[in-house]
């Protein structure tokens, strides 16, 4: 009998520990799928955040490095530097990447570091309960914005991928989702993609997904996706910001 | 044969890793190390290592948590404030048991302080810094000559041991320029490194670098793992240097630059017919504890001189346990003692 689904060899054979409905277990099986298929699992090296991922090390089948809360980039810059023919990535969440760690990933990008980020956006601390993160939306509400996001008191949600396209030594920028199938065969093709500028020696690049996250929510997970559909997408633009004709 | 050079305390840093094998170093530019960053800028390309200018202190000391979880002899330098930044990254270095040399040449605070020698980081430096209990080695040199040899040793230590060696010097130091013996050959510890993670090459299971440990259970033996290391090192990487204590009226104890001054004021009382014994402290962690208790019913007293508010002294009144008094002259803001002003001290600690 043909073999025609099985779990991509990069990804061990464990239960994950997210909630139900979180769509880390998808991102994690894409990156896994996309180092199966580019042949990469003996060469690549992976940076763990902190944050409800921190322990992702564990469910990959290549070696790992778990960073302090935001670091992950200079975590991944130097192990990049000492195996510049390894593949790094790094894998993050909003308030890792886009609050407490906005400098590593901003100047990694601009060093034009070889390295990939997967930047998983869902517009709330996960792992702390809920908490306001620099992508949580206008009037979301959240534990530390209870009577939703303002303005005036909370300022305003932080697009990354426009922001890190501005910079040269960013060459390839691209944001994803995985709330239907259609968009979690894009976004795999985009993590492929920013592993091959990797490959090909280009310079930095980034993955941004947007993923839910039902239990801080306070959704099922069928309405969680239409949330990201109806909430994030209007204002979180999916797409290529740079690097769509990048020769790879 | 062994080459002899005039050099900057901070360039023979630079030069003594390069010899030990360091081909990575990052760091952020401040005052009074800088020279170490400059040296490695120049000499890191032409070898095919690595020289990075960081964003900040946080990220330099991430990049060398990287950095040395790919198992590469790895170094960063800064000064005080900088280093307190770095906290952060020594605390996760710590627990995730990586080995790596910082290099601290210190300045006077708190705050911003000011850039002259100082002694005011041995808190900070030996009783951890960061969050949890852990300990970094602490090497303190007094000449130029020995932060070559120390440097050398740091990387040593630390990948014996998977540890942070740390480097304390003073502006002094890092400024003076003196002559510098190096050796042809260096004595480079040998580690396969096999924790490392280098890509498993499909040849085995995957290498992990973490300080997370979310079961009590297994953080307290990790935690008990360290410990026993501590331990370990505290019996085999003492260094101290004993001088003129046997029947000594008084015992003074320094380390780094003021341990120079000290040794000068052991001449001129000696002339006035005191005999003054110095233990200098080479390792400030671990503490040479023992040597303090060999010596601690020898003088009337004992006497620590610092450029600080009196930090090592709480370590040496440990380790005398009162058998003698302790009694502490010290200097701040960078304002170093004369010899006199010790010599004055020590009269008065002895009535004469």
């Amino acid at each position: 009998m043909a073999t025609v689904f099985k779990k991509p060899h990069a990804l061990k054979d464990l239960s994950l520990h997210y909630c139900p409905g979180c769509t880390h277990g998808i991102i994690h099986r894409i990156i896994a799928e996309v180092i199966d298929e580019l042949e990469i699992e003996g060469t690549t090296i992976g940076v763990s955040p902190v944050g409800c991922a921190y322990n992702n090390y564990e469910y990959f089948h290549v070696d790992m490095v778990q960073a302090a809360h935001g670091r992950a980039p200079a975590v991944a810059t130097g192990i990049k530097r000492v195996h510049p023919d390894n593949y790094v990535f790094t894998y993050q969440g909003d308030g890792d990447l886009a609050a407490i760690g906005t400098a590593e990933i901003i100047h990694a990008a601009t060093r034009g570091e070889k390295i990939t980020t997967v930047f998983v956006n869902n517009a709330i601390y996960g792992m702390t309960s809920g908490q306001m993160a620099p992508t949580t939306l206008m009037n979301q509400v959240t534990t530390t914005s209870p009577f939703g996001r303002k303005p005036e008191i909370h300022g305003f949600p932080i697009k990354v991928c426009e922001l890190l396209s501005q910079l040269e030594g960013a060459v390839y920028v691209e944001r994803t989702s995985v709330h239907d199938v259609k968009n979690i065969r894009n976004t795999k093709e985009a993590i492929k993609k920013a592993f091959k500028v990797q490959q090909a020696n280009k310079g930095f690049s980034i993955v941004e997904v947007l993923s839910t996250c039902p239990t801080n929510w306070g959704l099922n997970p069928i309405d969680s996706l239409k949330w990201l559909e109806s909430n994030m997408l209007p204002f979180y633009p999916l797409g290529n910001f740079k690097g769509k004709d990048l020769e790879v | 044969m062994a080459e002899k050079l005039l050099m900057k305390g901070n360039e023979v840093i630079a030069e003594a890793a390069l010899r030990a094998g360091c081909r990575h170093y990052f760091g952020y530019p401040i005052t009074p190390q800088t020279e170490v960053a400059h040296y490695m800028a120049k000499a890191m390309p032409k070898i095919n290592g690595t020289f990075v200018q960081a964003e900040s202190e946080v990220a330099a000391i991430n990049m060398v948590y990287g950095a040395a979880a790919a198992g590469a002899r790895v170094l960063t330098s800064s000064s005080s404030p900088g280093v307190s930044l770095k906290q952060e990254g020594i605390s996760y270095i710590a627990g995730a048991e990586l080995p790596a040399v910082m290099v601290n040449i210190v300045r006077c605070g708190p705050g911003l302080g000011g850039i002259l020698p100082a002694q005011c980081d041995y808190f900070q430096s030996v009783k951890g810094g960061g969050h949890g209990d852990y300990k970094n080695v602490v090497l303190a040199p007094s000449s130029v000559q020995e932060l070559y040899e120390l440097t050398v040793e740091a990387f040593n230590i630390s990948d014996k041991y998977r540890i942070l060696t740390i480097i304390l010097g003073d502006g002094m130091l890092g400024q003076m320029m003196e002559a510098v013996e190096f050796k042809d050959k260096e004595d480079i510890y040998q580690d396969d490194k096999k924790w490392a993670c280098t890509g498993t090459k499909m040849e085995r299971e995957s290498n992990d670098v973490t300080s997370i440990y979310i079961q009590p259970e297994i953080l307290e033996n990790h935690n008990l793992k360290l410990q026993a290391k501590y331990k370990k090192i505290e019996e085999n990487e003492t260094r101290v240097e004993t001088y003129n204590c046997e029947n000594a009226d008084i015992i003074v104890t320094a380390y780094g630059t003021v341990a120079r001054i000290v040794k000068n004021v052991i001449k001129m009382a000696e002339k006035e017919g005191i005999k003054v014994g110095l233990i200098r402290p080479i390792s400030l962690w671990p503490f040479p504890t023992a040597e303090f208790e060999k010596y601690a019913e020898t003088p009337k007293a004992f006497l620590s001189v610092e450029l600080s508010a009196g930090q090592m002294v709480e370590d040496v009144r440990l380790a005398v346990n009162g058998k003698r008094p302790v009694h502490f002259y010290g200097r701040m803001g960078g304002m170093v003692p004369s010899q006199k002003e010790v010599l004055d001290k020590i009269k008065e600690i002895l009535n004469k």
